[in-house]
Parts: C-alpha cells; sequence; structure tokens
C-alpha cells in the first residue's frame, strides 16, 4: 500500500482516532484493518490569539516544529491527536509569556532533537550546517583556479581571447 | 487477455533490452556493423512489449480483473474510468512500469533521430539505453510484479488512495517520469562518448536538444507536482521540502547545470570534463530519486510502502550504473583542458559560477536530505531536517545567481567588455530600485515583498535590455534564435517564480476560524461569508460541503464550495476550493464541525488569502517553455556530420596527449 | 587522481544506503528515542481510573520499581500487546502501572472488563497533558521506572515476548542489582 497523503498518520494512531471520531461504525474500523485506509484531513483549528501578531507567530513557530507521530509533517499541518495536544501546550505556553526559545525547549526535553526542523548547531551536526559552506569553498576555489588558468593560457599562447564570432556565426 | 500475457511480454521485452545493451556494444567494439544494426529492431520490439504489458495491465484495471493482486489493490467497482487508468501508476509496481514504458518512448525517439549520427556511436548510445532498460526490466520482473494473481478472487477490490483521485496525479508522475527518464539521453550519449574517446565537442551538440526536454518535463513534472500538493493536499503550501519532492529537485538542480555547462562545451569546448560528469550526476539522480522513494531508507510522506528487498535490489543496480560510468570516467575523461581560452570577464566565468552554485545547492539538498541516516549512523539520535534548514540555505546559495543573470548574456565569449555591463548595472538597477520604493508602500515596508519585486524588475529589465540589444544589433530574420528566446524565456521565468514566492510569503494571510452559517470573516480585504454545510454526493464519495460567499467591498467575487469527502473504504480526504486569479488566489478548506455531529452548525475553516501564488508556476512554466525552445533550434538539427567530425579528430590526439 | 574523486564520493552515498536498509530492518522508523531516560520522571497527579476521588501521585509510587504501561481502548496495538502483559507481567517482579492515555474512562473499563486487567494501579490521563511530560506521543507505550522515580527503559510501540526478553527483563534485573 502506498503512503502517499501529507497526513497519512501512523497506523499506531490511525485506527485510535477513527474509531474515536466513529465510534458506532465498528464495521468500518474492520474495513480499515482489511484494506489499510488513510486519513486524511488537515489540521483546522481556531484558538483564541490574544491578537494578529501572537497567531502570525503560532503559525511560525508551530511549521518550524516536527510532529513526533506520522511520517513527515509540521505541527501546524499535522492532524495527529498529539499534534493537537502539543498544538494546545504551544498556545498555552505562549499565553503564559514563553519566548519561542523557551517553547523550543519544553519540547526538545520531552521529544528530543528530532522535534526541531533545523537541527540545533552542535559538533554532531557541524557537518549539516558548514557542510555546504565546505563544499563552496572548495568548488569556489577550483573554479577560481581554473579560470585563472585558463586566463593565463589565453595570455601565454598569444591567442587573442577576443572573442570571435562562434561557429554559427553569431556571438551570443 | 490475461495477465499472464503481460509478465510474458516483460520477460519478452528484457530479453530484447539484453540484446538491445551488449550486441551494438561487441559491434561498436569489434567493428561489426551486422551486430550494431541490432540496436533499432531491438528496441522497437523492446517497446512493443513493454506497451503490450502496460496495455495489459491498464484493460485489467478497465475490467475490474481484481484476481491481479495489484488491481485489487489499488481499485474498486465505484472508481471512475479515469481513475481507474491513473490507478495503473498509483503505487509501486504499475509506476514502476510506466517508467519503463516511458524508458521505451525515449529510446524509440532516439532511434528514430539518431539515423545520421556516426554507426558506432549511435550504436554505443543505443546499448546504453539498453542496459538501463534491463535494470529496469529485472527489477519489475524479479521484486515487484504487477500483474501476480491475487486467489482467491476478492469481489471488490481496496480504493486508489483518495489524494491521487485528482486530475492533477493523473498528469504529475508520467510528466515527471518524462523529465528523469529522459536524463538518460544524456547520460547514454556522454558514456558513448566516454566509451569512444571521440568527438567530444560533435557529442554534447546533440545532447543539448535532449537534454533541453528533458528538463523541461522535469520542470513541468514538479509544477504539476507542486500544483497538486497546494490544490489537493490542502495546506496552501507549494513545496515542503520532503524528501521525495527533493529527490526530483536535486536531478533538476544539476540538469540546470548541465544545460548551462552543455552549452560552453558545445560552443567553445571548454568544460567537457565537467559536462560529462553533469551528465552523469544528473541520470544518477534521478535513479537515486526512485531509490529513496521506494527503499523506505527516509520517513516521507510520499514514499511507496517500503521493502527491504526492493531497496538492495536497486541499490545493486544504482552501484553498477553510477559506480561504473564513474570508473569510466574517471578512466577516460579528458586529461587536458581542451576548448578556446577565456578571459576572466567572460561568459564562461559567468556560467562557470551559476554552474558552482547550482552544484553545491543540489549538493546541500543531498546532505539535507540524508543527514538523518548519517545521523542514525554516527549514533546523534534521529534528527529532523527540514523547511527551516533547507528555506534558509537555498535562497543564500541563489541569491549570486540572481544577481549575475542579467549580465550574463551581455558578456561574450572568450572575452567579455566592462563597458557593456555599466549600462545594464545602471538601468536595471534604477529601475529595481524604484520599483522596490513604490512597491516598499503598497506592502506596508514588508522587507521580502519588496525583495520580491525588486527581483522581477532587475530580472525582467536585464531580459528586456538584451532583447532591445538584439533587435538593434542583429540582422533581422536572426535576432531573435529559438535558442536565444528560449534562454530570455527562461531568464524571465526565473523573475515571475521569485516574484511569486516572496510575495505570497510576505502577503499571504492565513486563518482558522469559526465559522457559523451566516456569519462573515475578513481576509486580505474580502469578506468570507458562511452560508452552511450541506451533503453532496459524487461518483465514488459522499461529502459534507460548505458553502462560502466571498465579496469584496460588497461586490460578489466568488462562490466556493469546499469539501469534506468520504471515500468508500472509510478515508477522510479534504477538498479545499481555490478561486484561482492572476494577482491572488483564495483559498478555503473545511475542517470540522465544532459540535461534532451537528453539520448544520458552526465549522472551523482555513481561510487563505495567497497574493501572485499563482505566479511561482507560472515561472515554472516559463522556464519549461525556454527549455523547449532551446531544443527547436535549427542549429541543433542533425545534418552536417561530416563537418564536425574533422574537429573531433583533432582534439582527439590533444586530449590523449 | 582527482578524476576519482566522484567515484569515491558514490561509494560512500551508496555504504550509507546500505547501512540504511540494514538500519532499517533493525529499527522501527516511527520511534523517537526519548531523552527522559535515566532522567526522574516527571512529578504528576492523577486520578485513579475506578476511583476518580482517589488521586495517585509520583511520591505515592516511589520505593518500588514499577512499569509505567501507556494504553487505550481505541489503540489496536494495545490489544496485541495486552495478553503479552497478561502472562507475562506476573513474571516481571515489578509493579505494573496502567497508564489510560486519552480515553474515556467507561470505555478503558470496558475494554479491561474485556480483556483482563493485569495492572496493580491505574492512572486515568483524559486529557493526555501529564502524557506530554512523559514524552508519550502514542499508545502503546512502556517506562520502567526504579524506585527513585527515575525513568530507566522506555519502549515504544507494543511489547512482545521478544522484547520482554531481550530488553526489559535485563533492565529490571540491572535495578534489582543496584538496589540496596
Amino acid at each position: 500500500m502506498m503512503r502517499f497523503g501529507r497526513s497519512a498518520p501512523c497506523a499506531r494512531m490511525l485506527f485510535g482516532t477513527i474509531t474515536r471520531n466513529h465510534r458506532a461504525q465498528g464495521a468500518l474500523l474492520l474495513l480499515l484493518l482489511l484494506f489499510g485506509g488513510v486519513l486524511h484531513a488537515q489540521a483546522i483549528e481556531p484558538m483564541p490569539f490574544a491578537n494578529h501578531a501572537q497567531e502570525l507567530r503560532f503559525q511560525r513557530l508551530t511549521a518550524q516544529l516536527r510532529c513526533p507521530m506520522c511520517q513527515n509533517e509540521t505541527l501546524a499541518d499535522s492532524n495527529a491527536p498529539i499534534a493537537r495536544d502539543l498544538r494546545n501546550q504551544i498556545f498555552q505556553l505562549m499565553q503564559h509569556g514563553q519566548s519561542d526559545a523557551q517553547i523550543k525547549h519544553f519540547l526538545v526535553d520531552r521529544y528530543s532533537d528530532f522535534v526541531l526542523y533545523d537541527p540545533p548547531v552542535k559538533p554532531g551536526t557541524w557537518l549539516l550546517w558548514f557542510g555546504p559552506l565546505l563544499i563552496l569553498l572548495a568548488g569556489g576555489s577550483v573554479v577560481f583556479m581554473v579560470v585563472r588558468k585558463r586566463h593565463r593560457d589565453g595570455i601565454a599562447a598569444g591567442i587573442s581571447t577576443d572573442s570571435g564570432p562562434t561557429d554559427n556565426g553569431d556571438d551570443w | 487477455m490475461t495477465p499472464e500475457l503481460g509478465q510474458l511480454a516483460l520477460i519478452l521485452a528484457l530479453l530484447l533490452a539484453l540484446a538491445q545493451g551488449v550486441l551494438p556494444l561487441i559491434g561498436a567494439w569489434r567493428g561489426n556493423r551486422a551486430l550494431m544494426a541490432v540496436a533499432r529492431p531491438a528496441a522497437a520490439g523492446q517497446a512493443v512489449f513493454v506497451a503490450m504489458a502496460f496495455g495489459i495491465l491498464v484493460w485489467a484495471f478497465l475490467h475490474f480483473d481484481f484476481s491481479v493482486r495489484y488491481v485489487a489493490e489499488n481499485s474498486n467497482l465505484e472508481l471512475p474510468w479515469y481513475y481507474r487508468i491513473a490507478a495503473v501508476w498509483g503505487a509501486h509496481e504499475g509506476s514502476l512500469l510506466l517508467w519503463i514504458l516511458i524508458l521505451n518512448v525515449w529510446t524509440v525517439a532516439l532511434a528514430a533521430f539518431s539515423t545520421k549520427l556516426p554507426e558506432v556511436f549511435a550504436a554505443r548510445v543505443m546499448a546504453v539505453m539498453g542496459l538501463i532498460a534491463v535494470g529496469f526490466l529485472a527489477f519489475t520482473i524479479f521484486t515487484s510484479d504487477p500483474f501476480g494473481r491475487l486467489l482467491p478472487m476478492p469481489g471488490d477490490g481496496a480504493d486508489l488512495n483518495p489524494v491521487l483521485q485528482d486530475p492533477g496525479m493523473t498528469f504529475h508522475p508520467p510528466v515527471l517520469y518524462m523529465g528523469y527518464v529522459g536524463f538518460s539521453v544524456a547520460f547514454a550519449f556522454s558514456i558513448a562518448g566516454l566509451l569512444g574517446g571521440e568527438m567530444e565537442q560533435a557529442w554534447v551538440r546533440w545532447a543539448r536538444p535532449w537534454t533541453n526536454i528533458a528538463w523541461g518535463f522535469l520542470t513541468c513534472g514538479i509544477v504539476a507536482g507542486s500544483w497538486w500538493a497546494y490544490a489537493e493536499l490542502g495546506w496552501g503550501g507549494w513545496w515542503f521540502w520532503d524528501p521525495v519532492e527533493n529527490a526530483s529537485f536535486m536531478p533538476w538542480l544539476v540538469g540546470l547545470a548541465l544545460i548551462h555547462a552543455q552549452a560552453v562545451t558545445e560552443k567553445r569546448g571548454s568544460l567537457r570534463a565537467w559536462t560529462i560528469l553533469l551528465s552523469i550526476f544528473a541520470f544518477s539522480l534521478s535513479l537515486l530519486g526512485t531509490f529513496l522513494v521506494r527503499s523506505g531508507v527516509l520517513t516521507s510522506v510520499h514514499a511507496f510502502a517500503s521493502d527491504p528487498r526492493r531497496g538492495v535490489f536497486i541499490l545493486a543496480f544504482l552501484t553498477i550504473v553510477v559506480g561504473g560510468s564513474l570508473l569510466l570516467y574517471a578512466l577516460r575523461a579528458p586529461k587536458v583542458a581542451g576548448g578556446k581560452p577565456f578571459a576572466l570577464l567572460s561568459r564562461e566565468t559567468v556560467l562557470l559560477i551559476g554552474n558552482l552554485m547550482f552544484a553545491v545547492a543540489s549538493a546541500m539538498v543531498l546532505l539535507g536530505t540524508l543527514f538523518p541516516l548519517i545521523g542514525d549512523a554516527m549514533h546523534l539520535g534521529r534528527i529532523s531536517v527540514g523547511p527551516p534548514y533547507f528555506g534558509f540555505l537555498f535562497p543564500l546559495l541563489m541569491l549570486p545567481v540572481v544577481l549575475l543573470l542579467p549580465f550574463g548574456p551581455f558578456l561574450r565569449w572568450g572575452k567579455g567588455e566592462a563597458s557593456l555591463l555599466k549600462p545594464v548595472l545602471l538601468r536595471a538597477g534604477i529601475a529595481a530600485a524604484a520599483c522596490a520604493i513604490v512597491a516598499a508602500f503598497f506592502v506596508d515596508g514588508k522587507l521580502k515583498a519588496i525583495a520580491g519585486v525588486a527581483a522581477l524588475v532587475w530580472l525582467g529589465v536585464g531580459v528586456l535590455l538584451y532583447a532591445l540589444k538584439r533587435w538593434r544589433e542583429a540582422p533581422r530574420g536572426k535576432r531573435y534564435p529559438a535558442e536565444l528566446a528560449g534562454m530570455l524565456l527562461a531568464h524571465l521565468g526565473v523573475g515571475v517564480f521569485v516574484a511569486g514566492v516572496l510575495l505570497t510569503e510576505a502577503l499571504g494571510v492565513t486563518s482558522d476560524v469559526r465559522m457559523a452559517p451566516g456569519q462573515t470573516q475578513h481576509i486580505g480585504g474580502y469578506d468570507f461569508r458562511f452560508d452552511g454545510v450541506q451533503r453532496t454526493t459524487g461518483p465514488n464519495w459522499r461529502a459534507d460541503q460548505g458553502t462560502i460567499t466571498v465579496t469584496r467591498d460588497g461586490h460578489a467575487v466568488a462562490t466556493m464550495t469546499p469539501q469534506k469527502r468520504t471515500y468508500p473504504r472509510g478515508q477522510v480526504q479534504t477538498e479545499s476550493a481555490v478561486d484561482a486569479g492572476f494577482f491572488r488566489d483564495l483559498y478555503v478548506a473545511l475542517g470540522e464541525p465544532m459540535d461534532a455531529g451537528n453539520i448544520e452548525g458552526a465549522w472551523s475553516l482555513r481561510l487563505y488569502y495567497k497574493p501572485f501564488v499563482r505566479w511561482i508556476w507560472g515561472g515554472g512554466l516559463l522556464m519549461m517553455l525556454g527549455g523547449f525552445t532551446c531544443a527547436a533550434d535549427k542549429r541543433f538539427r542533425l545534418k552536417r556530420i561530416a563537418e564536425s567530425a574533422p574537429v573531433g579528430a583533432l582534439q582527439l590526439q590533444e586530449t590523449r596527449a | 587522481m582527482s578524476r576519482l574523486l566522484p567515484l569515491f564520493g558514490f561509494l560512500l552515498l551508496v555504504t550509507l544506503f546500505g547501512f540504511g536498509i540494514w538500519w532499517n530492518t533493525r529499527h522501527d522508523q516511527t520511534a523517537i528515542p526519548s531523552p527522559l531516560i535515566n532522567k526522574p520522571a516527571p512529578a504528576f497527579v492523577l486520578p485513579e481510573l475506578y476511583d476518580p476521588a482517589v488521586k495517585v501521585s509520583k511520591t505515592d509510587l516511589l520505593g518500588k520499581p514499577y512499569l509505567l504501561n501507556v494504553f487505550a481502548s481505541w489503540c489496536v496495538e494495545c490489544g496485541v500487546e495486552h495478553p503479552v502483559l497478561q502472562v507475562e507481567g506476573p513474571t516481571l517482579g515489578v509493579q505494573l502501572v496502567g497508564y489510560n492515555y486519552k480515553d474515556a474512562p467507561a470505555d478503558a473499563k470496558r475494554w479491561l472488563a474485556e480483556h483482563g486487567n493485569p495492572y496493580h494501579v491505574l492512572l486515568a490521563d483524559q486529557s493526555g497533558d501529564t502524557a506530554i511530560n512523559f514524552g508519550v506521543y502514542g499508545a502503546p507505550e512502556s517506562f520502567l521506572i526504579d524506585a527513585r522515580g527515575v525513568i530507566r527503559y522506555k519502549h515504544i510501540g507494543p511489547l512482545t515476548p521478544g522484547v520482554i526478553r531481550r530488553e526489559l527483563k535485563p533492565a529490571i534485573a540491572a535495578l534489582s542489582k543496584e538496589a540496596p
């Protein structure tokens, strides 16, 4: 079975969600067990924000955090029950005046760095954060040397680097 | 028609692919023309059998043949016929068959259009295509048989994942695969070039249109996927930096570098080794994408069900194909930098810088995507790398590209003139600054939005200035050859894309709201009135459908009907309603009734106002169009093989020196 | 030499992928190792399932090691785990504390009546708020907590006879060794 949905929740929770929402539909649960159904719905949850700035802050913060359940979803997007609970928790912490850093700390203490979509910079993640810079520097110096060499070659060979038209008689 | 025939067709196709992969290579080595001549008929025969297998699977879906396990798992009696066809590539086995079918389409096209190529070279190219087909056919036959039986035959099947029951989905995979697989042509050309060690500059000219077309398809496929995620998945996002998205983005970036490197190699003879390497990388990354999606090595929301056996098979295949070609590269790549020299200030230099940035960006995406795996290996614990990482580094790496882009065309090959650049800098710079200042008043001083406007004007004016220069200086009829026009279109597309991204991000408004029937919410200058929810039904679903009437200053704008569908197997799927516009999208998704079970009461809804979001895909489509237009250039038509051969022979001696 | 660099880089990648395939056959991709191992369990006060008037706190459970088992009536895999707990529970030598997670008490009681009750103590966390402090993100999950209230081991997903033999029992044995 293909897991293609953005919110294909993990089996561990999926059936739970469905039984709770449709308690009467025992037959449905059976079908789901047989066919491995996919619950697809996004997380839509109005919250009583104090003001618009807080709502924006909440949206930005939950979009940077990963739902511990499910395949690969942000807390903002996930419809898994734990994502809902954690969103509520974040909302409460915000009402208590906690900063983004404090809220992230709260979650990391309980769920590890896994919940952070931007892993903290520490020796283990140096490769991740500085690797691209390293590649850029290495590649950049190769490019620099190639350009310098070709430039000198041109001068040394006495070949005019002045461009004549290309093969097709057009200079572009 | 019995599914076993499909299996038989696949086995015959595998045998023909083997013949196509091996015999012409021996022929090219031994100078045996009869063996080389096997390539084309074998390719044609293989294509016929693969098409037959594909047709049989389509037939099985259309006729509800649930005795075929794959059909039973991915369709049911209620699924409309068009989605039953799309269901063919709705899961692993069938999508692999589609991959092979498309590989055959490319191979047949190559066979048809390569008749004017030198015999030996064409034989090698066809053989490489054949060997790729061998790998994929064997993968299908031995690990992922789409024709496996399910006995006893169930009365009805399961369902195609409702997420895939969308017009965008019928379209997205075939186009994306056209791109992925299309890079196999550039790959085959460079392997053939390495094997023969001849005509390095000539083969690049032949490979160019193929690369451009493949890249155009890949662009289109990614745009379609992004659009589908936006419209169908319901978060209003258009890119999530998910491993599977990254798997398509990496070959795209490398393909982009390849297109530009090929231009340098073809026109000036420089960067030959780099062009070969990029050709290998582009296709390798396409294969890597296939591996990532199907092996279950990474956690992704899009991944196919994982099976370590499949993972091992693709990994082995990947190792042979990529490892083999990189070994060949190490042994035979031109060792001496050939081609015409160039000055520090030249088109070659800026293209090299662009190439560097695309390659580094691609490496960065690869690193970020694979880092969770590295974290496992180094016992760092489970690590997540997501949007904040990519979204921070990628724009940084692309900034120099955007800044340098307008100058590129103004720089001549070999040696550019600084005096030509100054007016460009002044005009495009002043225009961009002026528009940015004006825009600042309209966008509330939001920096991202201002940057978006400035980038669009900067790139747009750059393109316009070069178009004007050509208009004034080039002779009538030669002003805009297809290759040049394609470049301008694609570069304009970059501007439109960047503007779309930055403006949407800066000015977009999202709000989760609770609405009772009759209530109105004011978002982004629009009034959304919720008119309640009714039940409705479709061909194979029933739904709660909300009605939202949108007005602006009292004038009616749109009536939107987001749905929450339930499919026959109990899957729940939200269908967002989108009111598309050139300058903005309005987007509504239906949540849940606030009072469980009472659908007539208040509901939770998500409302979006997304200005300029369509420009993101518009920019992508312009880039695609640019790629296709370039490929249509008359210069690429094969007619004068004899002329380019001596040049190649000359270079051969130079490189072997 | 530099011509071989891409090949070496690629072989490194292949090694990584090979490792990935192997790793995923050994590890549950959905399990996130808890950062709370060898840290004091969070303080809690929760009602007893059968008698909500009785509040059970962390301090009430100190003094003896116990296995805190997170379960719910809606959780399908808990139904798989439950018979194992019934059989193996008494042989573990520690108290079994049931942690009923995000469940309606009536459902939980019906479920326990149907499947049997291996627990010595039953806590009810209807809102799931306390569970967040334990880093719970689904059910079933099990925590081994020592006499001083420190979390020593966590298993995510159903306890199977194999897991109990290979991981849980050695962890319990280690506890009893260090006990005075």
